[in-house]
């Protein structure tokens, strides 16, 4: 166990410096890509916490998400930057404060009727920005200034130069590791590998199991506001479709195409969905046929859940805990 | 008269349109040890499931130290001292052996920490040899063995053993059996489904039949040996 667990870690570690240094070797349009994976990295790794050990299947992640984007966008004063200290906590509060809200009417159903519940409430988001004037309907609302930190006379961040904006979002994804790995060791964590294994057991064990599905449901959707928020920075504007069952499902098959329950698979994922996505729509890869890459790109998801059953992270380690633990046996 | 732990009056339970328990009363004092006991399909798991509220009695009362606890959830029968051994065990698979007994520590009713991880390993000493393992790795021996020890990290002041050494090999049951006793002496209440009445009979303070969803005797171990008709007809003995 020893040995497997710590290659792993240094894989891993290895992959994140490796990131660290990307920015000065390639272009711009790479780095902002790859700025693009992380933050699909961080929303992937908040709905693995849901999917992969909670055991909860969500549909409508991208209402986290797109409510972020859509809080900051309306909070920037027309030809101001928004302000990082007040924007990102009230964007992720709201997030947790809606998944609060909403956490006490899903996590009422479970199964197939958690999926529909939780599709229908992202859904109702997303007609109301669509179909309505308060984020300029479905042009969306764009950010034209970006946040910035400064002390004196030097600028520390600024959030509008793309390597600034790499390293921000850079620590903010392995920040976002760290304290998922930590919850996840604690009992907390342990409560949640319960509820998925059998949560009346759990109950007849002394476990109150709505308020931890609620915690992690609240937790999941802040973190996923988080990313909601520096993709709504990044690319400068909102729209509905951040909102989508689109999105909810991209960042899903992103979690199952990575590895569920790993929490590195789904960032694993995330890299591999946008990379992929972006080799089978160029054209100077595949020519006229990129304008079919969705044809390919299901054909990848569906070899990767034949042939990889523990999804992409199982080429590093067998599903996740099952093998360190039994690698001990040796 | 000792103070009353688990108490159910009048029980009716049903699964769909069938009328599983048909009236019972059952209780268990402090320290008592019971051996529920009964053929198939006669009601004591239902019994259990009905008390610890994983099933909804239609009518009957349950209480835990005189509180009324019969539309209490699970989870608050078992924060009240209620510890139960599921039949077919009930490890989690995806959590290590040390997990599983860590993630259930929580003081008694009363704050004693008389069960912890230390003392747990130490009277399962085939545990310690395997903390690192996932709980779905372990023989069924030891599955049974870690959830009776996961039950008794939640310092509980009733335990509840539906079938404990069912299906298991003659000489771990007997290993489960003398920790049993040891959980016995140490002060804990204990309720006891097993097939193997002759040992259940020789821990249990009271036996308590039931038959077809009633009690149709409670009394002490040599009441019930002396009692052929109940002994024979109830329990094929």
């Amino acid at each position: 166990m020893q040995q497997s667990t710590r290659a792993l870690t240094l894989t891993l570690a290895a992959a994140a410096l490796l990131l660290l240094a990307f920015p000065f070797a390639e272009s711009k349009f790479y780095t902002q890509l790859l700025s693009k994976i992380m933050i699909m990295a961080i929303f992937a790794m908040s709905l693995d916490l849901l999917v992969g050990y909670t055991g909860l299947i969500s549909l409508g992640h991208a209402a986290f998400f797109g409510l972020a984007g859509y809080a900051v966008a309306l909070m920037t004063p027309q030809y101001e930057a928004p302000d990082l200290w007040t924007s990102l906590p009230a964007a992720v509060g709201l997030c947790a404060a809606f998944a609060l809200v909403t956490g006490f009417l899903v996590l009422r159903t479970s199964g197939v009727y958690f999926i529909m519940v939780t599709l229908a409430f992202a859904q109702m988001l997303f007609f109301l920005f669509h179909d309505t004037k308060l984020g300029g309907g479905s042009d969306g609302i764009y950010i034209y200034i970006k946040p910035e930190i400064r002390l004196g006379e030097t600028s520390l961040l600024n959030l509008d130069d793309a390597r600034h904006f790499y390293y921000f979002v850079w620590i903010m994804m392995i920040a976002v590791y760290g304290f998922l790995r930590t919850v996840l060791r604690s009992t907390f964590g342990h409560a949640l590998l319960g509820i998925k294994t059998n949560e009346h057991r759990m109950r007849a064990l002394g476990f109150a199991t709505f308020r931890y599905k609620l915690a992690a449901y609240v937790l999941s959707g802040a973190l996923a506001g988080l990313a909601g928020y520096l993709a709504a920075l990044q690319f400068g504007f909102v729209n509905p479709e951040i909102l989508s069952w689109h999105q909810s499902g991209a960042v899903l098959m992103m979690v199952i195409l990575g590895g569920m329950g790993t929490l590195f698979g789904p960032v694993i994922g995330a890299f591999a969905f946008v990379l992929l996505q972006e080799m089978f729509s160029n054209q100077a890869v595949l020519g006229a046929f990129a304008k079919h890459w969705q044809l390919l790109m299901g054909a990848a998801v569906i070899l990767v859940a034949l042939y990889l059953p523990g999804g992409l992270a199982g080429l590093l380690a067998r599903p996740g805990r099952k093998k360190a633990i039994e690698a001990d046996d040796g | 008269m000792s103070e009353t732990l688990l108490r159910a009056d009048g029980l009716h339970t049903y699964y769909g349109a069938s009328h599983v328990l048909r009236g019972v009363d059952f209780e268990v004092a402090k320290g008592e040890t019971i051996g529920l006991m009964g053929r198939n399909g006669m009601g004591k798991t239902t019994l259990i499931r009905s008390m610890l509220g994983l099933v909804r009695p239609r009518q009957g009362r349950v209480s835990v130290r005189g509180e009324d606890m019969t539309d209490a959830p699970p989870h608050s029968i078992a924060r009240r001292g209620i510890a139960y051994v599921p039949e077919g065990r009930g490890i989690f698979p995806n959590l290590s052996v040390r997990e599983n007994l860590v993630m259930a520590a929580r003081p008694g009713v009363d704050g004693r920490r008389d069960w912890d991880f230390e003392r747990v390993v130490a009277t399962f000493p085939r545990l310690g040899e395997r903390l690192g393992h996932g709980g779905g790795q372990l023989s069924g021996g030891e599955q049974q063995m870690l959830t009776i020890g996961r039950a008794l990290m939640t310092n509980p002041d009733l335990l509840i053993l539906d079938e404990a050494t069912e299906g298991l090999a003659p000489l771990i049951a007997r290993e489960i059996w003398s920790i049993i006793k040891t959980i016995r002496a140490s002060g804990i209440a204990t309720v006891i489904v097993d097939k193997n009445y002759g040992a259940v009979m020789s821990l249990a303070n009271r036996c308590v039949v039931l038959v077809k969803g009633r009690v149709v005797f409670s009394g002490s171990a040599a009441e019930l040996s002396s009692n052929p008709e109940v002994m024979h007809r109830y329990l094929s003995l």
